[in-house]
Order: C-alpha cells, then structure tokens, then sequence
C-alpha cells in the first residue's frame, strides 16, 4: 500500500488522528519498519482477561526496527484508543526490550511515538514496575550514548509515568494540540477541588499542558503542526541533537525548575510566560503554531 | 436480567469457496470503545473460522448473523479471523472485516 508523501494531491495527515500503527508507516521510511512480538505472536496481557476487559493482541504497542531518512532506528508506538494507552506489564516490557536490544545493536536513535495515560491501572503494581523499567531502560539508553526522541501529538496526551518518561529523553517532539503533563486535569480536579483546576475548561487545560505551553518553557524541543510529515522533518532534525547526560545537567536542569517554581507562584500560564519574558504572551492561545515557534528562538530555553 | 461479568468468548466456522492460500497476517482496527481488531491468518482448512472475544455478552445471534454475512459475500476459506472487540455495532464490525478482506485480496 502506498501512502501519500509530500504529494501536493493529498492535503496533511493528521497525526493526532493515525492510529499507531499508521504514524510508523508514515512517518518512517516506506515499507521499512520490521515488528518484533507481532499480533499473531499473541504476547498479551495475563490480567485484563481476569477483570472482564478485552486484551489486544499487541498489547498497544508497536514495537520494532525501522529507517528513518535512512538511519536505522528503533521505534515504539503506543495504541492511545487501546486503554487509553496505558502501560501494563507486556506493553511495558516490550518497551524495556526495545531499550535494552539497543544497547546490543546501536541504533542511531529510539524513537517513542507516545500516546498514553500513564499506567494501566488495571494491572496495578505490575504496570507501576512497567513504567519504572521503561525509565530506566531509556535512561542507560541514553547513557550509552544512543539518542530517544519522543514524539507527542495523540488526542489522549502524554501524562503519568510516560509524561516522566518523555522528559527523561534527549528531544521532545510536540505538535500544539499535543499534551504533556504528569497529572491529568481530572485527576488534579478530583484531588484539589475544581477551583484549583476546572478540567472542563478546555483553554485552561490546553495552555496549561499543551504543546504551545511545554514548547515555551522548554519542556519541549521543537513544536510542529499537527502533520505527520511535519513530526518526520522533526524526528530527522533530532537525530543529531543528543543532550548532554551527566550530573551537571540534570543539576542545571533542577535549578531551572527552581527559578520557574518561584516565577510561576500559583499563576496560570499567561501569567507565567510573561514572567519569563514571552511577548505578547496574552495572544499566544490564538496563535499557531509557526508563530509560536517565532516567539521562542529553537535552541533555546529561557532561563 | 442478570449478565455475569467478563468476556464472552464465541466461534464460529463457515464454508468457503475461494482459498485465501498464503498470506503474512492482516490486522485490522483498534480494540477501543466502539470499536474492536480483527486479524486475518492463514489455516490448514477449507473454512473460515471466526474467534470472537468480546466485552458486550448476550449477542450471539447477532455476532452469527453478521458474520455469515460476510461470508457469504467473500467465501474465504483456508482462514482464521480473530477478533478482540470492545462492544463495536454490526455495521462497525461488517466495515473492519470487509477492510481486512481487502488487504488479502
């Protein structure tokens, strides 16, 4: 099957609206990804069918080998409509193999096409363990020298453990209605009153935890259109933009967060991108996401 | 009326004329609300066999229907269709199989 690229016939992919296994088909070189633990492999999950709620035959995640302008890299893609995307043992092992088969092979990069809720809370303790695992297969990824890029732009967001996740990359990749965060709104709404975070309120959420809001604090390194093309130029981009990974790092990286914590006070996100010098702050929640970009030279976060 | 709890899992088998012969497996569709997978693999018969694991009990005769339906349209034979669903209706369903259908054909 062959699929529009950079065909003026065919307007943009969305990719919030790909399923996973379609982003890796469009956004990596064609036909070039090979799957480890295929459906047909039935590796599943061993508590879904216990409680009564259907399994998947990969678990929401694709895992395997694919090119990307060429460079082989390894790639996983969570299934967002499976579960919300949520990480069980299987789908979080699968992940934790993929790390760990690239130490072996030395991929020029992971890529983590994420899309989850954070764990599956179904599988409780294990699915907590998943997560831990999967952080800590990436980090000795990274530690090896080999770069993960993850990249954000499912409708369910990326939050819980795999917003920790993403964060311990070297390149987060957003497009603006993308989201990324470690408490969803309802979760914070349910926990400290609807007063402190009206979860229905869909401006708030979106400048609060969305792809404009984490590209101006530098949560996140490059923002993109909802374009499936548009998370490939940027994957590509991030191939040769490692972070340095040491103590001084994530001691600088602390110390960030400390001056944000002081200048943020309790306000919302207008009022935090003025402290931190954005112009015309107010606009940015009409704004798109070329001129978002304009507000906020690429490699570089504000101090 | 009392449903008890858990998934339902159903099977059935139906003739067919046209062997689908070999085929690397197809998947289909995304077991989310309203929806469900369906995966297509090659088998030693002259049937087509149909397992259904579904989280709506109770539709048997509907599931039976629906899948004779499509059978009867593609006659494949020398074929296993799996399904993981999540309560999807009849035309969901029709529109998933017809697409795994398509990509063997």
């Amino acid at each position: 099957m062959t699929r529009h690229r950079a065909d003026p016939l065919n307007p943009r992919v969305s990719f919030a609206e790909c399923p996973a296994r379609e982003r890796i088909k469009l956004l990596f070189d064609e036909d070039s990804f090979s799957e480890w633990i295929t459906p047909s492999q039935r590796v599943m999950s061993p508590h879904l069918a216990q409680l009564g709620v259907p399994s998947s035959f990969d678990d929401g995640v694709a895992i395997g080998e694919a090119r990307l302008d060429g460079h082989t890299v390894f790639v996983a893609a969570q299934e967002g409509e499976f579960i919300g995307g949520g990480v069980g043992e299987v789908h979080g092992a699968k992940m934790v193999g993929l790390f760990k088969r690239g130490l072996r092979d030395r991929p020029a990069a992971v890529v983590l096409l994420a899309e989850s809720g954070g764990v599956r809370l179904h599988e409780a303790n294990a699915g907590l363990i998943a997560v831990s695992e999967v952080m800590r297969a990436l980090l000795d990824a990274r530690a090896a020298g080999i770069p993960v890029i993850v990249l954000i732009g499912g409708a369910n967001g990326c939050f819980g453990g795999m917003g920790i996740v993403a964060r311990c990359a070297d390149h987060v990749v957003m497009s603006d209605i993308g989201r990324l965060a470690m408490s969803g709104p309802e979760v914070i709404e349910a926990s400290h009153g609807v007063e402190e975070f009206d979860s229905r309120d869909r401006a708030l959420v979106w400048r609060t935890t969305g792809g404009k809001h984490r590209y101006l604090l530098g949560d996140c390194d490059q923002l993109v259109d909802d374009d499936v093309q548009a998370f490939r130029a940027a994957a590509i981009a991030a191939l040769a933009k490692g972070r340095p990974f040491s103590l001084a790092a994530l001691e600088e990286e602390h110390a960030l967060l400390a001056r944000r914590l002081a200048a943020a006070n309790g306000c919302d996100a207008i009022d935090l991108w003025q402290a931190i010098g954005i112009a015309q702050a107010a606009a940015v929640p009409d704004m798109n996401a070329t001129q978002v970009r304009a507000l906020r030279p690429p490699d570089e976060i504000v101090r | 009326m009392s449903v008890p709890m858990g998934i339902e899992t159903l099977d059935y088998e139906f003739p067919g004329r046209r062997p689908a012969g070999h085929f690397a497996p197809v998947l289909v569709g995304v077991v989310g609300s309203g929806n469900l997978e369906a995966m297509l693999e090659p088998a030693p018969t002259s049937t087509c066999r149909f397992a259904v694991q579904t989280s709506a009990r109770g539709f048997g005769a509907i599931w039976k229907a629906v899948l004779r339906d499509f059978q009867e349209h593609h006659s494949l034979a020398g074929v296993t269709v799996s399904i993981n669903d999540m309560g999807a209706t009849p035309a969901v369903v029709s529109l998933r199989l017809a697409q795994a259908a398509a990509e063997i054909e």
